[in-house]
């Protein structure tokens, strides 16, 4: 169980970028954090694995804070939170398969690690994963060569190859075209529920979200407005975190 | 009709009057540095051709001078592989420095400073004052000629390479360090294997640099092709000197093409 307690950050002093977030998530569960651009979904997003460092709060992985982690501790808890990217941020010159076993990272020892060694293991398991994401053919091209929604499937199998508790999907589907976006939703609703993790996926696309998700959280100015399962998430709702005149178009 | 609150007329107005503007302080200043030197623009455009004349009259290779090519080519030879040793070696400084300062690798804002402080020191001491600095210490050698060559590729490739870990490396280092990656696992996994194209780019463009410079350097240390050419200048042989500017020509084309071939294959 993931759980956020009072979590703020301010980039410049007097101007909060989040005040007070609190939410909390059950494993197994897909989340969708919405909001205006600027609203501050990404920083939440990367304070839960303190790739942005917050000012205050707590976040607790099964009881543990990830804030009071040193640099040794935060490194192992890292490991079990996998990440996904709007640009989907893989070596684009390295092979698929080389992407996806950056995963264990974490888990090797520096030299291993650097010199790029894998156990069989290692490589049985990223190659079942690719199967997972329906990419087993394409595990010895280039990254380069993929498409976008190639890319993110390799993304996702990255994160997974992790043995994550938690994955957090910065706009993970922004990039894509909408079959594609569709897919790869799809994809991260299925592998939430079968691999019994946390999923947490900043999105725009308010349809997508209600669809998928199973809790909404919404943020403007920094603050939490709205949390509830996705069923409830009204018109009222959308037009307080957006803005009237924006319901009409956001909705269909 | 709602009034537009920007007057578009006048403010493309004013941008055109500022375009006319900057284009007469230019030629003004032209104009006032040919007065200063004394410089006559149409003089100086007529003689271009007659300097063509006396180039291709005294400078043209004639069949005796191709008893110089052994020569020539040994010298060349020499230059060729003290610009690749160069840069080979400037690379591998050039590497850890630029990881070690870049804003998206570097370890502190104060080594940033540093390293960047480092790349501008060798690359803005010109090449010659370089190679008469080293002169004193090290003689006419090859060697000095080398060092010359290092200091300045340093330079130039610290700031590039800092330039490419930052344009290529940023989103793909983000990732792993995200997965809980070491530095060093990171450096060498995300950043390195993600930039190697780019940086073979920038080292094969170097060699050719390098090929050109090590020649103006050979002059003044006494080695390599700039010492042959230095030595036929000096002694009236025109055809011979002539020759050899032909070959470093040629060699020059011929790494170029090269390069571009290794570039198609790698990238």
């Amino acid at each position: 169980m993931l759980e956020v307690k009072n979590l703020a950050k301010s980039y410049q002093k007097d101007k909060p970028a989040l005040t007070d977030i609190s939410f909390k998530v059950d494993s197994g569960k897909f989340v969708a954090i919405i909001g205006p651009s600027g609203a501050g979904k990404t920083t939440i997003l990367r304070s839960l694995n303190q790739l942005i460092k917050d000012d205050d709060g707590q976040i607790l992985l099964d009881g543990e804070d990830i804030r009071a982690a040193n640099k040794a501790e935060l490194r192992k808890l890292r490991r079990q939170i996998g990440m996904i990217f709007q640009n989907y941020n893989l070596v684009e010159r390295l092979t698929v398969i080389e992407n996806v076993l950056h995963g264990r990272l974490g888990y090797k020892s520096t030299i291993s690690g650097m010199i790029g060694r894998y156990t069989e293991e290692e490589k049985r398991e990223a190659l079942e994963l690719l199967d997972k994401v329906g990419l087993s053919e394409f595990a010895l091209q280039r990254c380069s060569e993929l498409s976008g929604g190639q890319k993110q499937r390799v993304g996702i199998a990255r994160a997974l190859i992790q043995h994550p508790k938690v994955i957090l999907c910065d706009e993970p589907i922004a990039s894509l075209d909408p079959a594609s976006a569709q897919n790869v939703m799809k994809l991260l609703k299925d592998l939430t529920v079968e691999f019994n993790i946390i999923c947490i996926a900043n999105l725009h696309q308010i349809g997508l979200a209600k669809e998928h998700a199973d809790q909404i959280i919404g943020i403007r100015k920094g603050q939490m407005v709205y949390n509830d399962v996705s069923e409830n998430l009204s018109e009222d709702a959308i037009a307080d975190l957006y803005g009237t005149a924006a319901v009409k178009e956001l909705v269909e | 009709m709602k009034q537009p609150k920007v007057n578009a007329a006048k403010f493309l107005g004013k941008k055109r009057m500022m375009q006319t503007a900057a284009i007469a302080i230019i030629g003004g200043i032209y104009f006032i540095s040919c007065l200063v030197l004394q410089f006559n623009t149409v003089e100086g455009i007529m003689s271009v051709p007659k300097a063509f004349t006396w180039l291709a009259v005294n400078f043209q290779p004639t069949p005796e001078s191709m008893s110089y090519l052994p020569q020539i080519g040994i010298k060349l030879l020499e230059t060729i592989l003290m610009a690749i040793a160069s840069v080979v070696v400037a690379a591998v400084i050039a590497i850890v420095f630029a990881i070690l300062g870049s804003k998206v690798t570097g370890i502190s804002k104060s080594m940033q400073i540093f390293v960047r402080g480092l790349a501008s020191f060798f690359r803005n001491i010109p090449l010659v004052a370089w190679a008469m600095i080293l002169l004193f210490s090290f003689k006419q050698s090859n060697f000095t000629g080398f060092l010359a060559l290092l200091f300045m590729t340093i330079g130039f490739l610290i700031r590039a390479f800092m330039e490419i870990i930052e344009d290529e490396a940023g989103e793909s280092m983000l990732a792993l360090e995200a997965t809980g990656a070491s530095y060093f696992q990171v450096i060498f996994q995300g950043v390195i294997s993600q930039i190697i194209p780019s940086l073979i780019s920038w080292i094969l463009y170097m060699i050719e640099n390098n090929v050109r410079d090590a020649t103006l350097v050979g002059i003044l240390t006494g080695t390599g092709i700039g010492f042959v050419f230095d030595l036929y200048y000096k002694s009236f042989r025109f055809d011979a000197a002539g020759m050899t500017v032909l070959a470093i020509i040629i060699v020059v084309i011929v790494l170029e093409l090269l390069s571009n071939q290794i570039r198609k294959v790698i990238l």
